[in-house]
């Protein structure tokens, strides 16, 4: 991680201890949750503390599961009936929210309390206007007119950079793309002046450069107006950017927490390190493997007594197992680690554990390809290659043509993993899927191993089939619910009669297990007995069954927590080195594609506008595109560095890929367009290195 | 949006004609001749000769591709052709008889939707409780039992209660309104309530998915009143499964129509649809599944434009 200067840090910590001397907007003392389940009672949240100052922004950090989301929803009593609440005191502004009425806190939310949700695509009614879901509070809690209300909607969607704001009220949530809809949630969170704004993962189902202008939008206004912001999120590079305080949450209980800056820079919880350690970065310099934390978060109906994190940690004592206590450091944090005192003492450091190959000795590899000769050429070469979709008109309107790729050309060399980053629409999982002849190309050719196989049909197709596999994105939907782990995966064997009997197919099986982590036991179980980054394991080992040479990676780390995420990104590096398998990596996120990929691919609007080896593209991405892109990123060592690549300002949105704009697509959000950027888009350009870029600055 | 229209016009055109061909088809595959059936079940006697010349009169002694010919060509001139039984044309018996079917029907479906509605949502609300469960037992009830049999239970309750029935004879408006609707009342109950049970259930389940949508959520964090998260935020929403499933339910509701009728004694096109087949009069026949594939039709195209009223997503922009 990178070192922040120390001026930096002080001044930050410094403005956090000015802000909590004021007294607190929100007090959380001793915040439990629990309801019941179906396997049990589950304890969501145990034991939280926390205040927040007025314009002072708190992030509560952890994985799937660890509680923070709960805690939030608690505060606001969203939680459905039955839930069991406990708290010493939940106090707002000086009320203590656990013993109001329900009318009396049916005022407080929405008015002294705002919130905003996760998903903008569902959390507006799509049957009302937006007009009419922002003026709903402002007529309930303010008590305005319809011409005040209005007028006072129309102040809030410019306050929030919504633009044309007169015919935005009229229209209807999908008439909005998903930032938007995402200021219309804030526009609605701030309508009532609140005084405290509880933002739960507000911008994870957004694009990186999206999320960036909602972060900064929330941030400057939480400042200027003097609005305490509670930003729950599992992204540790939004805490180091954009928090003042956070506090780390796993398994329902309080880990750390202090000012941001001294968190991420000393942590003094062993968890809090992991977790660090666990996160791909931008800059700094690349391990093989990233030291990610072992096992899974866990189930919270079956929490170990003591520290939660113990069973997955390398520096569980005997004492662990006691309650926890958390307890100032030396930093000035709190922490509920008992070895917090030695890692101050830098007695102790958290070390990943030992990597999965040394120990899986014992496990019989798969016949490792024969590596091929040097000049063997590309493994596979993509060809001048376009997928238009055709207009479908439906019921009651006229369809719209798109043209989801054009015009790409690259290679994939054997043993090589070519990252393909983009935002969504750009035409990165289209292109993953044409490769694989998932889907028909409109234009163009695919070479694999120098033949052509863009029209291959019948058995000639399933040959290729066999030969190029892929691992798609939600390890939830991709395995079909009522097949056994090994069936799953000797399904492929069976179709292309790769094992001999039942039985050989399922020693198969239990090999491939072996092979990404997973234990033989595993076999018998159905997928929603495993955890996501286990039913990604059964993802990769169906892909592995048929013995492939390419394999298509489809977002497939993104849904799965930090921690789980760095093990399959070195699973996959291991397989890449045990097998010689080459890699297309589909992702959003730069450092995920950074730690795995040897070439990065940027494409916008369907094509490809750079090409870099990835030393090259992360230390000097040439695209104004890219430049946006990455510091649209926000990493661990933000403040300093991060601030200084956060100066690119981000302007407007993707236009839609219906209706791209004529010449560069780029140039409507280019800081550095030209006025012939218009008339023709700039063909790729190599420079030196084999850096490829289509822009007409480097032309 | 004058494209799209002709564009579902035209779908509708054809899915009339392919209607009128398949009822054609299914009933010269069928055995019995109209002609003979008339002239011959009820122990008359008639002559081979004097049967050509019915035939003839009636067109069924040409070849089946003239026939199919004529009975598109009419249905082109909007013409059904003549019944054998009564010889009086198509039109003419069915226009007799269709207005106190549509008005039954119409009180059927109000009667459908004003029982619906507080049913599913107060199940949906009280998820769970004895009132859910009691809700329940009604809809299953409504969905199970046959609506001939509802019917007799109907008018035997009529009868041990209140000593009175509906007038077996048709009674005008115009002279004894209370009933007239009386008359129309009964039947339209017994058929609204199997359609109420169906839409209820339907309601219950959409409704209590829409009650966990993320929307919802916000609608509590703006603090809105609970009254208001029902009536403004969930209904149109859980409302668009149920209008779908209206369209298709009015058939159920024309079928619902022939049986009750029929019970309870009202000379409508149920009737009439009966009395045709065990006429076998395949002319008059032809034109009654005609005129319910018309209303089928006809509703479900409605059905997408209320659609389009209560989602904004599918309106043409």
């Amino acid at each position: 991680m990178q070192r922040l200067p120390d001026a930096v840090i002080e001044s930050r910590a410094s403005l956090a201890a000015v802000r909590s001397a004021a007294a607190p907007v929100l007090s959380v003392r001793r915040l439990s949750v629990a309801f019941p389940g179906e396997q049990g009672r589950v304890r969501a949240v145990r034991d939280i503390s926390y205040d927040v100052a007025p314009g002072e922004i708190l992030a509560i950090v952890g994985e799937s599961g660890s509680g923070k989301s709960v805690g939030a929803l608690a505060v606001m009593g969203l939680l459905p009936p039955h839930t069991e609440v406990h708290a010493d005191e939940v106090r707002f502004e000086g009320r203590n929210l656990l013993a109001l009425t329900p009318a009396e806190m049916r005022a407080l939310r929405g008015g002294g309390i705002g919130m905003i949700f996760q998903d903008p695509m569902t959390a507006l009614n799509p049957v009302m206007t937006v007009g009419d879901q922002l003026t709903e509070p402002l007529r309930q809690h303010l008590g305005l007119g319809p011409q005040q209300a209005q007028q006072r909607a129309l102040e809030l969607l410019g306050l929030v950079g919504i633009p044309d704001a007169v015919s935005r009220l009229a229209q209807y949530p999908h008439q909005f793309s998903g930032g938007m809809r995402q200021r219309v949630m804030i526009a609605i969170g701030l309508s009532c002046n609140p005084r405290l704004l509880i933002a739960d993962e507000p911008t994870t189902a957004l694009d990186v450069t999206i999320q960036a202008q909602i972060l900064e939008l929330m941030q400057s206004l939480c400042r200027r107006l003097g609005v305490a912001l509670v930003l729950i999120t599992h992204n540790l590079g939004i805490v180091s950017r954009y928090a003042d305080r956070v506090l780390v949450m796993y398994g329902g209980r309080l880990m750390e927490q202090g000012a941001t800056t001294t968190v991420l820079r000393s942590p003094r919880h062993l968890y809090t390190a992991g977790l660090l350690s666990s996160v791909p970065t931008l800059e700094g310099p690349l391990t093989r493997r990233l030291s990610a934390i072992e096992g899974t978060p866990p189930n919270p109906v079956f929490l170990p007594p003591g520290c939660p994190f113990a069973p997955r940690c390398q520096h569980a004592q005997s004492a662990c197992a006691d309650e926890p206590v958390v307890a100032r450091t030396d930093v000035g944090t709190e922490s509920a680690c008992r070895r917090a005192g030695e890692m101050a003492a830098h007695r102790l450091q958290w070390r990943a554990p030992v990597p999965a190959q040394a120990r899986d000795a014992a496990v019989p590899a798969l016949t490792p390809l024969p590596m091929p000769p040097a000049d063997a050429g590309p493994l596979l070469q993509v060809e001048s290659l376009e997928k238009h979709y055709a207009a479908r008109p439906g019921f009651f309107s006229r369809g719209v043509g798109v043209k989801a790729v054009r015009d790409v050309s690259l290679s994939i060399h054997r043993r090589e993993t070519v990252g393909v980053v983009g935002e969504s629409g750009c035409g990165k999982s289209t292109l993953g899927r044409l490769l694989l002849r998932l889907e028909e190309p409109t234009a163009g050719r695919i070479l694999f191993r120098g033949e052509d196989i863009t029209h291959r049909r019948h058995n000639a197709l399933r040959d290729f089939r066999r030969q190029a596999q892929v691992v798609f994105q939600d390890p939830f939907s991709s395995l079909n619910p009522r097949q056994r782990v090994a069936d799953c995966i000797s399904e492929p064997m069976r179709v292309h009669k790769l094992a001999g009997s039942a039985q050989a197919a399922r020693a198969e099986a239990e090999r491939l297990l072996g092979l990404v982590g997973l234990r033989p036991d595993h076999a018998d179980r159905f997928a929603h007995q495993l955890s996501g980054g286990q039913r990604q394991r059964v993802a990769i080992a169906r892909a592995l069954a048929m013995q492939p040479e390419f394999i298509v990676c489809d977002e497939a780390v993104s849904a799965l927590d930090v921690s789980v995420q760095a093990q399959i990104v070195n699973l996959l590096a291991d397989l890449q080195e045990r097998l010689h398998l080459s890699y297309l990596f589909i992702g959003h996120d730069l450092a995920v594609v950074r730690q795995i990929a040897t070439r990065v691919v940027v494409m916008y609007l369907g094509r490809v506008v750079e090409i870099a080896e990835r030393d090259q593209f992360y230390s000097q991405p040439q695209h104004p595109y890219s430049q946006l892109l990455m510091s649209a990123v926000p990493g661990l060592g933000d403040g300093a560095a991060g601030a200084a690549r956060a100066a690119i300002p981000i302007r407007g949105e993707p236009p839609s890929p219906s209706a791209p704009p004529s010449g560069c697509a780029f140039r409507t959000r280019c800081p550095v367009a030209m006025p012939a950027c218009a008339e023709q888009m700039p063909p790729l350009h190599t420079l030196r290195g084999g850096h490829q870029v289509a822009c007409l600055r480097h032309a | 949006m004058a494209k799209v229209l002709l564009h579902r016009i035209a779908h509708l055109l054809f899915t009339l004609w392919a209607v009128a061909t398949l009822i054609f088809c299914m009933l010269r595959v069928l055995p019995g001749d109209p002609v003979e059936f008339k002239y011959i079940s009820e122990g008359g006697s008639i002559s081979a000769e004097q049967l050509q010349v019915q035939r003839a009169r009636f067109g069924y002694d040409q070849p089946l591709p003239v026939q199919y010919g004529r009975w598109i060509a009419g249905l082109v001139r909007l013409d059904l052709g003549v019944s054998v039984w009564s010889e009086n044309p198509i039109s003419q018996e069915i226009s007799q008889r269709f207005g106190i079917t549509l008005q039954i029907a119409v009180v059927a479906l109000v009667i459908g939707l004003v029982l619906a509605l507080p049913l599913g949502i107060l199940a949906a609300l009280a998820r769970g409780t004895w009132l859910d469960q009691l809700i329940r037992v009604v809809t299953v009830t409504g969905q199970s039992v046959p609506s001939f049999w509802m019917a007799m239970l109907v008018i035997l309750a009529l009868l041990s209660t209140t000593g009175w029935i509906p007038s077996i004879q048709e009674v005008s408006f115009t002279e004894k309104p209370l009933e007239h609707l009386a008359q129309l009342f009964f039947p339209a109950l017994v058929v609204g309530w199997r359609l109420s049970s169906v839409n209820a259930r339907l309601l219950r389940s959409s409704m209590l998915d829409v009650l966990g949508q993320d929307y919802v959520r916000t609608a509590h964090a703006k603090g809105v009143p609970p009254p208001r998260v029902v009536w403004r935020h969930s209904l149109a929403n859980a409302l668009l499964p149920t209008v779908t499933v209206i369209g298709l339910e009015f058939a159920g509701l024309l079928g619902g129509l022939v049986v009750t009728e029929q019970i309870f004694n009202i000379n409508g096109i149920g009737r009439l649809l009966i009395q045709a087949i065990s006429f076998n009069d395949l002319a008059l026949i032809q034109g009654l599944v005609m005129l319910f594939a018309l209303i089928f039709v006809v509703v479900n195209f409605l059905v997408d434009i209320v659609y389009a009223l209560l989602d904004p997503r599918v309106r043409v922009h």
